[in-house]
Parts: C-alpha cells; structure tokens; sequence
C-alpha cells in the first residue's frame, strides 16, 4: 500500500515538476558519505557545495545521496535520479569500480557525468563517451608522475607495493612505464589487508634504495605507522592518496619526510586556491584535501559551462565543458580529447612545522601529463 | 542440527490441504499488491519504482533459494551470497563474451559467450549447482556454529578469488553494457523486466511448495526434526539435506544473474559476507520457513533501505535498531505477525 | 630467504596469532558458557581502539588511553548484555546471528556519528617505539614484541583464571551444565554479564593495542571478527586452548603463506602475474585451511562439545 501511495505520489510530484521552470537545472550526486573511507565523499560533497554556495544561484537544485561504497546501492541511485528526478548532470563517485557500474550506462540514458574524482582507464580509453568529462585525473596520472620523479631524482632500485586488485595493478604499472628502471621487488598485497609485518620484513631484508607504495585509505595508514615502528630508514614515494590532509592527522609524525605526487597542493599560490583553501576552513574549520579541491573544481566547471549553455542543448553545453574556461585551483587546466585533464603534477612533502604534519609544495614532477589510454578513445 | 527446532512448529507442514488459509491469502496478497505497484508506476511514467519492484522480486528469489536450506531444511547457511554472486558472474561473464564475440574465458575450442538469457539462467542452475554440491557435500559434515561457519568460509574463498581474478574485473566488476536478451521480448523495458522476475519467482514458490508438499519435503521435515526417525524409516537424511542444499543455491544463482542484469553490473560486493546476511535478514524479517516469508522480507527490507536511505546518512543505524526490534519482540518474522504463528501455505 | 627473515615471519605470524588469540577467546568463552554466537564482538575491538585514540588524544598519555579502553569495552559488553544478548541465550543460533548482526550495524554507524567518518590518529608510545636485536640477529620492532609478550601473560592468566579461581569453577561448571550451576545458587545472570564483559574487555584491549599499530577507523573490527571465527572454529568451539592453537596456526599460515607463495610461483612464472597470483591464493589459505580441517574434523581440532 505505501508503495502505491508513494508512487502516486511521485506521479503527481513529476507533473507539477514538468509545469516548473523549464531551464532549471537538475545536479545529482552520488558519493560516499557511510562506511569505510567516507572521508573522501564528505570532502568531494563539501569542496562542491562550497562552490556553489559561492555561485548564489537559485536556478541549480543539488540532490546528494550516500552510495554506501557498494556499486548496485549507486547504480539504483542513478537509476533514481535519471528516472525520477530526471537530472541534467551526474557528478560524485569517489570509486573506480562504482564509477563502472554506474557511468557507461548513465551517460547512454541521457544526463552529463562530470567526475570528481574516479578516473578509471576504459572510461579514458576504450569506453570514452561525449557526456562524460574527468575534472581530476585519470587513476594512473599521479604513479606514473611519480615514476618519472623518481626516475629524475636518480633513485636506483626502488621496493614497490599495491593491493592485489585492478586500481592496485595499474598503480604500479603506471609507475614502472615512466620508472622503467631495475626494482628490488614488487609486491602485492590483500585489499584491505592492516597488517604488514611481513612485507617489512621482505623490505628490511632487500637491497632496495627506497620504497614506492600505493595504499589508499586505512591500509596506508596502517603501513606508514608500522613502517615508522620497523626499523627501516629508506625514502619513501607515493600518490597522494595516501597523504591526504585527514590520513596525515592519523598518522601523525610518522608520515615526515615522505615525498607525494598531486595534481594539487593547498600551498599551491594561486588567487582562486587562496581563496578556495581560506573560504573552505572558514566554513568547514579543518584544512581541504585534495578531494575538497576537486569537488570545488568540479563545481565551478559545471558553474562556468551553464554560463554559456543549458544541458539540454546538449553540444553546446559539451562544447562549453571542453572549453573547461573556468578558474582552477590547480592553475593552469585544460581537457584532453578524451575528456581527460592535460595538467600539471607536482610534488609534496610531507612535513611538522610544529602543528602536526602537513604537506609543503617542493617542485613538478612532471608537466602538462596527459593520460595514456587517450589513444584507445574514439573521440 | 537441532537448533532450529524451537523456531518452528513441529507440526509437519500441510501445504495446500487447506485451500484458503491466512497464509495462503497473505502470499496471493503480497503479490498482487507488488504487482499492480508496478503497473501503476509503469503507467504513471515512473520506471524507478518499477525497477525497485524488480528489485524486490530478485531479492525475494535469492530469499525463497535460501529459505528451502535455512527455514525447511534447518542448514543455517552463512554463505549464500556465494550462488547469488556466481549466478551474477555466470551472466556477467557470458555478456561479456558474447559483446566481444571471444570464446569462454578466452579459451579457443570454447564457445562463444552468450547474451539469451535461458541459457544464462540454465548455466547459472548448472554451476550453482555444481558448486553448491560441492559446498554441501563437505559442509553438512559439521552441524550447528560449524555448519554457519564453514559456509561463510567458502563464501570467502570465492570473494577472494574474484577480487584477485583480473581477466572479469577482479574488485572493481564486471558491467554489463547490453541487458541480456530473450527472444521476442523487449528485456530493456522496465515492465517486461520486472515481469520476468516475477514469473521466475513464482515459478520458484510453486516448485518449493510441490516439493514441500511431496515425499523431499516430508523427509526434509523429519530430517530437521527428528533424524533417528527418519534413519528408521529407512531414509538416508544427508542425501535429502544435499538435494535441498543444492536445490537452494541453484535458486538464489538464478536470483544473482537477475540482479546483475538488473543492476548492468556484477562485482566481488555481491559475494560478501554482508550479502549473505542481507539475505538471511531477508528470509528472517518475512519469517523463517514461510512459503512466502521471503517475500515480505524482501518487500519491507528494500523499502526501508529506499526510504531511510533518503532520509538521513545514518540510515544503516536505523536499519539495525529496526532489526533488533524484530528479533527481539516480532518473533516469526512479518508472516508470524500476520498469518499468526501456526504454519500453512 | 635467509634463516634471519623466516624467523622473523614466523615472529610475525605468531604476533598476529596472538592479537587473534585476544579476539578469538572472548568469542569462544561466551559460546561455551553461554551458547551465544556473537557477531558484534568486533564492534568492542573498535570500541577499545577508538576509546583509546580518543582518551590519548586528551591525555598525552597512551597508557591512560590502553586503560580507557579497556574499561570502555568492558562497559560496553556489560551494558549490551543487559540491555540485549540476555534476552537471545534462549533463542536458536539464527536469531543471534540476526540480532548481532543488526548491533554491527549500530555500532558501526553510532561510532561514525560520534566520532566522525575520518580515522583517528594514535601511535606507539614512545617507550615502546622502535626495534630490538634478539639473539640470532633478527632485528624486531620492540612493539610487536611487546604484544607477543602480552599475549602470553593474557593466555597464562586466564588458564589461570578458569582452573584455580572461583569464577573459573563457575565458567568450567557453565559450561558442562548450565542448569546445574543454575540450581547450585549460583547468580547465574551475575555471572554471565562477568564472562560477557570479560570477553568483550579482551577484545577492546586487543583493538587498543593494534590501534596504535593501523589505522582507527570505523569498520576496523569486521576482519579481524571474521578470522577470529575462523580461529575458533578450527580450535574447536568452546575450548581456550583451541583458540590458542588455531590463532597461532592461522597467524603462521596467513602470514608464511603472504610471504612465501608469491616467491614459489616466480620459480614459474612472469615475475608480476608471480606476484598476482600468489597473493590470490594466499588470501584464500585460511579459509582453505578452515574448510580441509573441518572437513576431517567437524568440530575443530579441540572440540570441548557441542
């Protein structure tokens, strides 16, 4: 009975919608606010909602709602938001392969997918669509970036390790196709493993020069407090993922003096960054993270592509988010021809100035990266 | 395997001997009433409720599969979500192949993948089968805690295996870009979709009520009441419990290759741990060993996800104080509250 | 691989083993003497951790913090055994599955609602933070050594605890007869809290300890829950000195397995798809362990009865 009432409900909800402003524009994000590494969702949904506070237009309804990290939970939830409250734009998924399950079929059913965050290879590559634009990276970006720092830096035989699992084997694929050197070992771990007394072990015990990891969420954690505890003082080189400014605060000192690629730092000296890194601890009290730069990205690509065209005028609209003409936190940011970020990468290190540890900007690790699946997309 | 005995009456069940108990008009209830929401919704333009609707019939499926081992059968199984999810590789995977047009698992000498859905549906009895006899012949060995146990530990062998297993996508699934195909039907649109489930769920309760009702269910019965008297009589009981293990999984695989196409996607998450306790919530909250429990469950289960879900970010809380109430003081499940506590169908 | 590094796994295997054993014989305590099937035993291993964290933060001191959380895990089970677990004692091993179940839940989600969805920090106490030279040249963080030592002491302590003290009379009486002990004037409700509590202590001091070591994060307890089943299980139900066994079985084998399978498969194979697929497998070993033992012995290696 409640379904029918609901339904019903929903019926005439929908008619009195259609009678509504025609040129209203409809934003549903799926992110990941419950559950394990819902830290990222929050920032990305935070970062975004900024932007828009800033924007003041009462002409763009956001609707946010909570995967839960669990792909069928965010394809209904597409499913709802197309159907039902038939937005223009989808944007929020913080996971590869949630952004698998949901992307390829969204953007044939009609609204525009702006990611904020997952930028897993076919949707760079072979699965590449018109509709769908990547506002951060494509998932290898910051490992290969960090390869070719390496590779410049002259460290000779680098110990590396990832999860057993499609992002933790493009993790180091990535990385080894700008390193291209001679590597101690290469190891991969359980997902989701906390423990890594062993793979310490192996490491202490190896001629290794350094280590390279890729352990995003709780799993890095873990690793940087044991790999403080174990006695090992090689460098140690990572993606960003695992020095965020909220891992940072759990790992506490010892995190110092590792080096990190990211497309973003909030040291970074630009007006809009400034701006952004102010306004954002103002509102929220805590220090952005490169997620919360993305969602605020993400939000003023949309802001400054609705400028120009609503999404219903589908190839203008698509002409105005490629033009990507809009004030970066990043600095300089333009689109590939697969929709993909050109972008520059830098490098971070992660230091105590005396209030725990933080992240200070030292140099490029690579400019203007560009992705290498671009060649697989028919676009 | 004397655990359940105080969950369910020991009456032994007289299915369909009283043609129009209470149970029997709340499961006829149930259905129409999930039905003509679909239509409605269909009718009023509104596909997101039809698909919920679909939604609850694969979920109630995947329930009814578990009910004949758990409610029936008294196996406490911890590790269905095994079959649901090898169902849903079964025709992710043929999808995959038939869309590439390479052989099985890119084998030369195999066959091309497949996009029909009998045949889908037809290898996931088959592999569901054959996995759970496998399961089942090692598993009903052990009894009580040991039995929940040892399921959930091949439940977890299997997760491990497709999270590392690259070729299907490992973590990150498997989508499927084209909803798989039944000759002569429209698959993509919402209504015949959702008709499909239903015909397949009904199919399932008719078949587990004949069963129920024939000489399996009887000796099902006794083997979870009283297996001495069942040994007296002359009937072997670990061959009936294996028959109805594997009959189970079979089901719920049929319920995991419906959802994947439902969802276009199959990933490791279907093969969780959480999954097989969503599904024995499932199968609890409608009443354990109900014809028609299952689907009860699965219709308040989705409804409560949906709607708290919308209402706060803490909805899983609310959803595990709303369970605790009903193990607590709504023993019996939905159709205990409803049809009473003795058991017809 | 030299003879220093596999002592040294072996160590690490055993100090898994030992955190297991923590959880491991909470769970199996409460099964034998109260026959209750406890999926929440996690949800006080996250408890301690995040008490901790949380009191160390306010104090400076993780010692203050240790102490905290083990109170607060007690407390908790205490209070969650009046409030709830007493009621399904009665009940088929179903209904607690559900009902624990549903607890993970709540406690899973009004953890986040207090603490937040970011991990917290805490860290090996200074006096404890770096590693030692044991004899024989093998280099061990003094943490990990600690908790092996600990382990130890908890593993004497409750043998004995259960073999010459009164409440352990009661526990071994509990658990061969609940009626008798019942009838005897035992306060049966009294005693049942003590042993609910007690399990769920051991469980936050196992999550305080390993807190300091990863990361203190909401769902930390469900794998560490599941492996603790799995310990108990091959033990065999019930029995202390099964959980002991199968907990430093599964730590050896977990951990041996991590280390060595991916080296065997190199000797074969392209050094990368060596890596992938060792991994793989090495996380299915326990459960294949699981499965072989109890497909020989169906109630476990120590089954104190079922």
């Amino acid at each position: 009975m409640k379904k029918l009432l609901n339904a019903s409900l929903a019926a005439v909800m929908a008619s009195t919608l259609a009678t509504a402003q025609a040129d209203e524009v409809k934003i549903g994000m799926i992110t990941t606010l419950s559950g394990g590494g819902s830290h990222l969702g929050v920032d990305v949904r935070d970062g975004f909602m900024l932007a828009m506070e800033q924007a003041g237009r009462d002409d763009i309804e956001v609707l946010v709602q909570d995967d839960a990290r669990k792909p069928d939970v965010a394809k209904s939830l597409a499913n709802e938001f197309i159907q039902r409250e038939d937005v223009d734009i989808l944007t929020g998924i913080i996971w590869s392969n949630l952004a698998m399950a949901v992307v390829p079929s969204a953007v044939r059913q009609g609204p525009f997918y702006i990611s904020p965050n997952a930028g897993p290879s076919d949707l760079a590559g072979r699965l590449c669509h018109n509709k769908y634009f990547n506002v951060a990276w494509q998932n290898n970006n910051l490992h290969e970036a960090m390869g070719a720092y390496m590779k410049q830096a002259d460290v000779k035989k680098p110990f590396i390790l990832a999860p057993n699992y499609p992002a933790g084997t493009d993790a180091l694929d990535g990385f080894k196709s700008r390193f291209q050197g001679e590597l101690a070992n290469e190891v991969y771990t359980q997902l989701g493993q906390t423990d890594y007394a062993a793979e310490l072990a192996q490491i202490r015990a190896s001629d290794a020069d350094s280590v390279f990891f890729f352990l995003p969420g709780g799993m890095g954690i873990a690793f940087m407090k044991q790999y403080a505890g174990a006695g090992i003082d090689l460098p140690v080189y990572g993606p960003a993922f695992s020095f965020d400014e909220i891992i940072l605060g759990a790992v506490g000192d010892a995190a110092v003096g590792v080096k990190n690629t990211s497309q973003w730092a909030y040291d970074l000296d630009n007006p809009t960054n400034n701006a952004f890194v102010a306004s954002f601890r103002e509102k929220y009290g805590r220090t952005p993270t490169l997620y919360a730069s993305q969602g605020f990205d993400t939000a003023n690509l949309i802001l400054s592509a609705l400028d120009v065209a609503h999404p219903d005028d589908e190839e203008a609209f698509q002409a105005a988010l490629e033009a990507a003409n809009f004030e970066s936190t990043r600095g300089d940011f333009r689109f590939g021809p697969n929709h993909h970020p050109i972008q520059d990468i830098y490098v971070r290190e992660v230091v105590d100035q005396g209030n725990g540890p933080t992240n200070q900007l030292v140099g490029v690790a690579v400019e203007d990266l560009q992705d290498s699946f671009v060649d697989q997309c028919s676009l | 395997m004397t655990s359940l005995e105080s969950h369910i009456p020991s009456r032994s069940p007289s299915l369909g001997r009283r043609p129009l108990s209470r149970e029997t008009v709340i499961g006829w209830g149930l259905i129409l009433v999930l039905v003509a929401a679909a239509v409605f919704a269909h009718l009023a333009g509104e596909p997101f409720y039809v698909n919920l609707a679909s939604r609850i019939a694969i979920v109630a499926l995947a329930g009814v599969g578990l009910n004949l081992a758990l409610g029936f059968g008294g196996m406490v199984s911890f590790g269905h979500a095994a079959f649901f999810g090898i169902g849903g590789y079964v025709a992710g995977i043929g999808a995959f192949h038939a869309f590439d047009q390479s052989p099985l698992f890119g084998l030369s000498g195999l066959p091309a993948g497949s996009d029909l859905m009998p045949v889908l549906w037809l290898s996931a009895l088959l592999v569901c089968g054959l996995v759970a006899y496998a399961i089942g012949a090692i598993s009903l060995g052990t009894s009580g805690v040991y039995f929940i146990m040892i399921t959930l530990a091949f439940a977890q062998m299997i997760y491990y295996f497709a999270v590392s297993w690259p070729t299907y996508g490992g973590e990150d699934g498997l989508p499927i870009y084209i909803r798989n195909s039944l000759p002569g039907l429209d698959t993509n649109n919402p209504l015949v979709f959702f008709t499909l489930c239903m015909a397949l769920l009904g199919l399932a309760l008719f078949l587990t009520q004949r069963w129920m009702n024939a000489r399996f269910g009887a000796a099902l019965t006794m083997a979870r009441l009283n297996e001495t008297r069942l040994a007296t009589a002359g009937v072997e009981p670990r061959p009936i419990r294996l028959a109805a293990f594997v009959i189970s999984g079979m089901i719920t695989g049929v319920a995991g290759a419906l959802f994947a196409d439902l969802n276009g996607f199959v990933g490791p998450s279907m093969l969780s741990w959480h999954r097989s306790g969503e599904i024995m919530v499932i199968v609890i909250l409608g009443g354990v060993g109900r014809l028609c429990g299952p689907l009860a469950g699965a219709i308040l289960f989705v409804m409560m996800e949906t709607l708290l879900g919308g209402l706060t970010e803490y909805w899983q809380l609310f959803l595990g104080v709303v369970l605790l109430a009903v193990v607590l003081f709504a023993r019996g499940g939905v159709m205990g509250l409803l049809a009473g506590r003795e058991r017809y169908a | 691989m030299t003879l220093t590094l596999l002592i040294e796994q072996v160590l690490n295997g055993i100090q898994l083993g030992t955190m297991l054993f923590l959880m491991a014989s909470g769970l199996t305590l409460v099964f034998g003497v109260m026959g209750l099937i406890n999926l929440a035993h996690g949800s006080f291993y996250m408890t301690g951790a995040f008490v901790t964290a949380w009191v160390t933060g306010l104090t400076g001191s993780f010692w203050v913090g240790l102490l905290g959380g083990v109170l607060a895990a007690a407390a908790v089970g205490a209070v969650v055994e009046w409030t709830v677990i007493r009621r399904l004692y009665h009940r088929d091993h179903l209904d607690q599955v559900l009902a624990t179940f549903a607890l993970i839940l709540i406690f899973s989600e009004g953890t986040r609602w207090i603490f937040g969805s970011s991990p917290l920090w805490l860290n090996v106490p200074d006096s404890l933070s770096g590693s030692v030279t044991l004899p024989g040249g093998v280099e061990y963080p003094l943490y990990r050594l600690a908790i092996i030592v600990m382990g130890v002491a908890i593993a004497i302590g409750l043998y004995l605890l259960i073999s010459r003290t009164r409440l352990g009379m009661r526990i071994r009486a509990g658990e061969n007869d609940r009626e008798m002990i019942g009838a005897l004037g035992v306060d049966i409700s009294t005693l049942y809290t003590l042993v609910f509590a007690l399990g769920a202590a051991l469980a936050g001091l196992a999550g305080s300890t390993i807190g300091a070591l990863q990361s203190v994060q909401v769902g930390m307890g469900e794998p560490v829950l599941i492996l603790a089943f799995v310990v108990i299980v091959i033990g065999g139900i019930g029995s202390i000195k099964g959980a002991l066994i199968g907990a430093v079985l599964v730590g050896v084998v977990d951990t041996l397995g991590r280390v060595l399978l991916p080296g065997l498969f190199k000797l074969f194979m392209a050094p990368s798809d060596a890596s992938g697929v060792g991994a793989a497998l090495a996380s299915m070993l326990i459960y294949v362990l699981m499965a072989g033992i109890l497909a020989f012995k169906p109630n476990g290696l120590f089954a104190a009865h079922d």
